[in-house]
């Protein structure tokens, strides 16, 4: 099926006033992407937040093939739960790269926007937040690792330089810095607390440690080997990100996958989810010393690895997605063993739930700590569980609703209070969910092939996708360029906004309750720094 | 035998016992939650590989820094020699009342926050703040639960009490059960075991006593987790002693000794084997519910004294 060119956005923006272009070298049609003047840019995220749009994001790129002069372009995307998502872009001046700063109307553009400052050396006026974001004190203040000019094997020269944390001096409060090497085996990013006794007056998150410079390196990569970084580029939700890759590549080629392979991706995505929530509950229930539950969920989830070992080769289920299909199958045994597993598995859960939901100890940590209020959620645009949990349901299964999705009825949980129990709650009923999806899925597999040829587009199209991964929402951009090799890749992880609520849902919490907090949240440090 | 060779068999024992019972817990743990565990002897390897790691210390610590694990060592030592186990009359705990035995763990645990604060880390203070604030609520009620005892056997003795005990007639005691229940609760908060402090967490915001030996390594950090088992043994002997001495020997006589020794064995790990249970089914509190449980088991202590008043006096 073909679908209709999305002028929603438009027909809004020009009744504001607004003069826009489609782009028609961007797919998909659901997904436009306009381009409007300089001068409107803020005035159309202005208009996009009174139409409670949510924020995807904001990114910038040097002008493609299609464009004539070597332009620099800044793009932002936004979502409306009924009108699906749009992207708009700009030009900036060629002599004085400046755009202004939408943070005013959404405030996780903020870190976004510091990310393309220090890239691209674009400054961003009126920024509430000056400071440089993933490029440390350490590198070099002219260097703009995301410019053409910039060579990816340029060795920089080390400099000095201080972060300049949010500080106090008030009486009584003083500094606990964590990290960035902690004590467990988690990623690095470093969290400053402000404290008076033991109450966190705030929490400062400095995140970059684990910057692999992702989006440079996939510039002159086939789709094929593009994948395979996009994979890589957070360990956890590998299958999301390899998807939401696939699906950008599938749309700017204009390549329809078969039924089975989006069958047998939702398959992939939906285990991974399970996977992931049975981690991080043992893992909540762990930070409050009830390892009771730890345990129980470590073994269900070594057991679904080996699983996942067996029937797609790899325990994470990394490489099983490729452009135009996957590169694994389940045989009609295969499939009725993975339907078997994963009732098994849900049965399991809902035991340790019961677990869980009756011991008064373990409810009595979870029960109102950390709560991140819906108007809150909204102001962020808190993304998956996070956003689920205060109130705010976005899920790109439903308002994008990609194969298989279009097969299915996703239940969304409609959590409220937003603490830490809600949290959890609400990842113990999307277990429960994926594993009826997942059988419902293997019961109906269609028959056919699980990959379609893959033929790169011609130069300058890109191509967007979202998709709904463990953690939320995982939005993918990238333009092909000559010789069917990506010229521009740009991912947003979920954690990218998610790290927000993190911040806003521990001020007031005692100091030891934050990694319980942190754990419920759950955010990527390798998503975030790219 | 000699009362004074039974006195240093039985510092040795609880000294050599103390990884032992760490290792009995955890084991008793992991099969509680389905695991296979690392055995009883666990803590006597990670003991054994620390005395062998080379020690690293901040440049700026003090002395303070470099003696506190001997000093920690040393004090619990001390205090558990003061504490009968097999015998009743040693030599040390005649000499050394309750009142010392809790003044010598006060010591250790002074010095042990000195050294938390004197590295200078936010990890050190705040586990070394937490650990006097929780420390000024139990101490009180540990040496109030005491007190029940001390009113009936109208001595701070250990010996005094225990002879007491073995001596009158068995029956049950209101006070008695008040005051073992705060004495449980105030041994499980002061050796810091779940639900108060977390002993195997890596969480460095919710550590108590972990946080002030968080820059100890080598046999510095071996010293002062030896000490830490020491005192669990400590605490599960005391116990024992207070509200369950019956066949401690009042000779030193070699089938006298045995006896008690195994009796000591069974009672001892039947009570480890109880605090493995709680510690499975339980997660820990929050911060500021600490408090609250250490003023319950002073309640509690107060309780006791006030049914032995009511009740016993007089009886």
């Amino acid at each position: 099926m073909k679908h209709l060119v999305n002028t929603w956005f438009a027909e809004q923006l020009s009744e504001h006033g607004m003069y826009t272009n489609y782009l028609a070298d961007h797919h998909p049609e659901q997904m436009p992407c306009l381009e409007i003047r300089f001068i409107d840019w803020e005035k159309a995220a202005e208009t996009a937040r009174r139409l409670e749009m949510r924020l995807v994001a904001v990114w910038a790129a040097e002008g493609g093939c299609h464009e004539q002069d070597e332009g620099m372009y800044v793009y932002m995307s936004f979502a409306h739960p009924e009108h699906r998502h749009a992207l708009v872009r700009t030009l900036l001046g060629k002599t004085r790269r400046e755009i202004p700063s939408i943070s005013k109307h959404y405030i996780a553009a903020s870190r976004m926007e510091r990310h393309i400052q220090d890239m691209f050396g674009i400054v961003v006026t009126n920024i509430p937040d000056e400071r440089r974001w993933i490029k440390h004190e350490h590198w070099p203040e002219d260097a703009r690792p995301l410019l053409r000019t910039f060579a990816r094997d340029t060795r920089m020269e080390q400099s000095e330089g201080e972060y300049p944390f949010v500080q106090s001096d008030s009486e009584g409060v003083y500094e606990i810095p964590v990290g960035p090497v902690h004590a467990g085996i988690i990623e690095p990013g470093q969290f400053r607390f402000l404290a008076v006794g033991e109450q966190i007056l705030n929490m400062e998150q400095r995140l970059g440690f684990v910057h692999k410079g992702i989006e440079k390196s996939m510039q002159g990569r086939t789709a094929e080997q593009g994948v395979r970084l996009a994979a890589r580029v957070s360990g956890d939700s590998t299958v999301g990100h390899a998807w939401a890759f696939a699906q950008a590549c599938e749309y700017a080629a204009d390549i329809r996958v078969s039924k089975r392979t989006s069958y047998l991706r939702g398959v992939l995505c939906e285990r991974e989810r399970m996977v992931n929530h049975i981690g991080d509950i043992g893992a909540i229930c762990n930070d409050a010393a009830f390892s009771f539950m730890h345990n129980q969920c470590l073994r269900l989830r070594e057991d679904m690895a080996r699983q996942h070992a067996r029937l797609f080769g790899h325990r994470l289920m990394m490489d099983t997605i490729t452009p135009g299909g996957v590169t694994i199958d389940l045989s009609q045994q295969e499939s009725s063993e993975l339907i078997d597993d994963t009732r098994q598995l849900a049965a399991e859960v809902e035991h340790l739930r019961t677990i869980y939901a009756d011991n008064p100890s373990i409810q009595e940590r979870v029960i109102g700590s950390g709560s991140v209020s819906i108007s809150d959620a909204r102001d962020i645009g808190l993304l998956g569980y996070a956003g689920r949990a205060s109130g705010d349901y976005p899920d790109e299964r439903i308002e994008e609703a990609y194969p298989p999705y279009d097969d299915l009825d996703v239940n969304i949980p409609q959590g409220k209070l937003g603490d830490v129990a809600t949290r959890v709650w609400v990842r113990f009923e999307e277990m429960a969910d994926s594993a009826r999806m997942i059988i419902q899925l293997l019961e109906n597999l269609p028959e056919g092939d699980v990959l379609t040829q893959w033929h790169a587009p011609e130069a300058g199209v890109s191509g967007f996708s979202a998709i709904e991964a463990w953690r939320g929402e995982i939005a993918c951009w990238l333009r092909f360029g000559e010789n069917g090799v990506l010229d521009r890749y740009f991912v947003r992880d979920p954690s990218v906004i998610n790290w927000l609520g993190l911040e806003l849902a521990v001020r007031e919490v005692p100091v030891p309750d934050f990694p319980l907090n942190n754990k419920s949240f759950n955010c990527s440090y390798s998503g975030n720094d790219v | 035998m000699s009362s004074a060779s039974v006195q240093i068999i039985q510092a040795v024992m609880l000294l050599l016992f103390a990884p032992l019972a760490a290792g009995f817990i955890s084991t008793c743990k992991a099969r509680l939650q389905n695991r296979r565990g690392a055995g009883v002897l666990q803590p006597w390897r990670n003991l054994r590989k620390l005395f062998k790691k080379e020690v690293v210390m901040a440049h700026h610590a003090s002395w303070v820094f470099r003696f506190t694990p001997y000093i920690v060592f040393t004090a619990t030592l001390m205090a558990a020699s003061v504490v009968p186990a097999l015998l009743v009359d040693t030599p040390l705990s005649l000499t050394a009342d309750v009142i010392a035995l809790v003044a010598l763990l006060a010591l250790a645990r002074f010095f042990l926050a000195l050294a938390g604060m004197d590295i200078g880390t936010a990890f050190g203070g705040m586990g070394a703040s937490r650990e006097m604030t929780f420390s000024a609520l139990a101490e009180p009620a540990m040496l109030m639960s005491i007190f029940v005892l001390s009113l009936s056997a109208h001595s701070t003795n250990l010996t005094t009490m225990i002879t007491h005990t073995l001596n009158s007639p068995f029956a049950l005691h209101p006070s008695l059960a008040f005051a073992m229940v705060a004495m449980v609760m105030i041994a499980v908060a002061e050796n810091g075991r779940i639900p108060i402090d977390n002993p195997t967490t890596h969480l460095e915001l919710t550590m108590i006593h972990e946080a002030m030996i968080l820059e100890y390594s080598g046999r510095h950090l071996a010293l002062l987790e030896w000490a830490a088992m020491v005192k669990l043994l400590l605490f599960s002997t005391l116990i024992v002693d207070l509200f369950m001495p019956w066949g401690m020997t009042a000779q030193a006589d070699l089938t006298g000794v045995a006896i008690a020794l195994g009796l000591w064995m069974v009672k001892v790990a039947g009570l480890l084997f109880v605090l493995a249970v709680f510690e499975t089914s339980m997660a820990k509190l929050r911060l500021f519910e600490v408090p609250e449980y250490l003023s319950g088991a002073f309640v509690i202590s107060f309780l006791g004294l006030l049914s032995y008043y009511m009740l016993e006096v007089g009886a």
